[in-house]
């Protein structure tokens, strides 16, 4: 049980970027989908926001707000343009069922907690504590990958992958040098603009985004 | 205070808590018609129509089908029995309520389920199409929210120790820092969910149809005239405040009475009304806003629910 108004924001914070995943595995709507990770963007750098004002580190609250500006702002905006061209677009017919891969994340999730049993026993804090929502938003961002067909929501499940290894790092750690977060940051846009190049012309080719037309390379 | 005097106490509050979802049931469905027929640009029926519907019905002949056993008249007898004793050991009001010690959690969920059961059984009674329909959509969406509800009172109890409904409702006044706890959070949005599929509220079932494509509830209710209907009518509008007044109790106790004495507990009745009101208005606003899901839709939504309990109840057992 938490005691301390600090252990229970970032609670809620840790858990809004646990619950964003969920929630965009729960959503079909793919712009709806863009939004929740924004969130999730947001809550990310929250964590970061509360944790470098309790440890009063300048730095860290530097890579919050950068955070909150490339995850939260940046990369939705990117993503929200190119669904510009077919806003009502929907995953549709994703390789497990809505109810199933809710089910799979709830399992990940316990699977997460299992797993960091060690590491959570290592840290005695409460961000420690918390390391478990991290893999398991990793988790559910490689599951989305995995289940996913349209372009979109393979960036959006490469994002929550990102995000989880960020929450684990800023819960490890108290937050890694600005240097490795920056360069992490710029690797993660540079990505998402390739995908979103990719997903643009896969979209002037074919009228979708489904990647299971992909059928073969050819020049 | 000698033992005659807390027994009559007790039943006082017992039977004030009854009151207040008895009439408040009605007049609840009443303001969350009243603010969707305002948002829609009607004027809407006055907020004691429901409360004048129930007159109506209450007043008229008793009716029923000629094969109907006795099956179909308990159904909503035991509705609004169940509900009612609930509602008189239930933390509505005050954190001590009359038996308050055997109000645990799990068991008022099972005894709320019992009315349920019962009306599905009643419907399913008179062999109708409708009825069996209505019935057996009304037991999926049961059998999809209660592993959800189940799993979100476990996440509640773990912090507190108890499963207990008024000690959740005093660990919540003593230590806010409990309620703003993701476990806590997280089930209780689960039980949102819960309780709008229960009381068969908008995104599940749409009130306010009798569309027989759609609908759940009243396809269940359909064989029900007269006296019969409208304790069906009162059953569903108390369980819906008497749900609601317990979420608000969990998510914002602030208000309900923690003190003996009449003061205090005027004062929590007061609190209760404002928040279950609030809560209502805020459902009916929702509802304005929504569309009813299909119902081949319905267990994305409660796995959703599902799986917030499940991040509630993980979360819980780590940050023990």
């Amino acid at each position: 049980m938490s005691s301390s108004p600090f252990a229970s924001l970032l609670e809620i914070a840790a858990g809004l970027v646990i619950v964003c995943a969920v929630v965009t595995l729960w959503r079909r709507s793919l712009s709806a989908i863009v939004k929740t990770l924004a969130v999730q963007g947001v809550a990310l750098g929250a964590v970061a926001l509360i944790l470098g004002l309790h440890q009063h580190d300048g730095v860290l609250v530097g890579v919050a707000c950068l955070i909150i500006a490339a995850k939260g702002a940046v990369i939705p905006t990117l993503l929200a343009r190119v669904l510009a061209r077919d806003p009502r677009s929907r995953e549709s017919t994703p390789l497990v069922n809505v109810p199933a891969s809710l089910v799979g994340a709830g399992a990940l999730t316990v699977l997460a907690y299992s797993a960091t049993r060690p590491v959570v026993a290592l840290v005695a804090t409460t961000a420690g504590q918390l390391i478990p929502l991290g893999l398991a938003t990793m988790l559910i961002g490689f599951f989305s990958m995995i289940v996913r067909r349209k372009a979109i929501s393979q960036i959006v499940g490469l994002l929550l992958v990102d995000n989880g290894i960020a929450l684990v790092a800023f819960l490890a750690t108290a937050g890694v040098p600005l240097l490795v977060e920056l360069g992490a940051s710029l690797d993660v846009l540079l990505v998402v603009v390739v995908l979103r190049v990719l997903a643009a012309q896969l979209w002037s080719r074919f009228g979708v985004f489904d990647l299971d037309q992909l059928r073969e390379l050819r020049d | 205070m000698n033992s005659v005097e807390s027994v009559c106490v007790a039943g006082l509050v017992a039977i004030v808590q009854i009151g207040a979802v008895l009439v408040g049931g009605p007049l609840l469905l009443g303001v969350m018609r009243k603010v969707r027929s305002r948002l829609e640009g009607r004027r809407g029926a006055p907020i004691h129509q429901p409360l004048l519907d129930l007159r109506k019905l209450i007043t008229k002949q008793r009716l029923r089908p000629f094969e109907a056993s006795w099956v179909f008249g308990f159904g909503p007898v035991i509705l609004v029995a169940t509900v009612a004793a609930v509602a008189a050991i239930s933390p509505l009001a005050t954190t001590r309520p009359p038996l308050g010690q055997s109000s645990d959690f799990f068991a008022i969920i099972f005894v709320l389920l019992l009315g349920s059961v019962f009306l599905a059984l009643g419907a399913l009674d008179t062999g109708t199409p409708f009825g069996g329909m209505g019935s057996s959509r009304a037991m999926t969406v049961g059998a999809l929210a209660e592993p959800a509800l189940l799993v979100a009172i476990l996440a509640m109890s773990i912090p507190a120790h108890t499963s207990n409904l008024p000690a959740l409702v005093r660990i919540g006044l003593a230590h806010p820092v409990v309620i703003a706890s993701p476990a806590r959070l997280l089930a209780l949005g689960s039980f949102l969910v819960v309780i709008l599929a229960e009381s068969g509220r908008l995104p599940v079932d749409n009130p306010s149809t009798h569309l027989e494509l759609t609908m759940i509830h009243e396809a269940m209710v359909l064989e029900y005239a007269g006296p019969d209907l409208g304790l069906t009518m009162l059953g569903e509008s108390m369980r819906l405040v008497l749900l609601l007044g317990l979420l608000v109790n969990l998510l914002v106790p602030w208000g309900v009475a923690d003190r003996p004495g009449a003061l205090a507990f005027v004062i929590g009745l007061v609190a209760l009304v404002g928040k279950v009101l609030l809560a209502g208005v805020a459902i009916a606003v929702f509802e304005v806003f929504s569309a009813k899901l299909r119902l081949f839709r319905l267990p994305e939504l409660l796995a959703g629910g599902f799986i917030l309990a499940v991040l509630g109840a993980v979360t819980a057992v780590v940050s023990r």
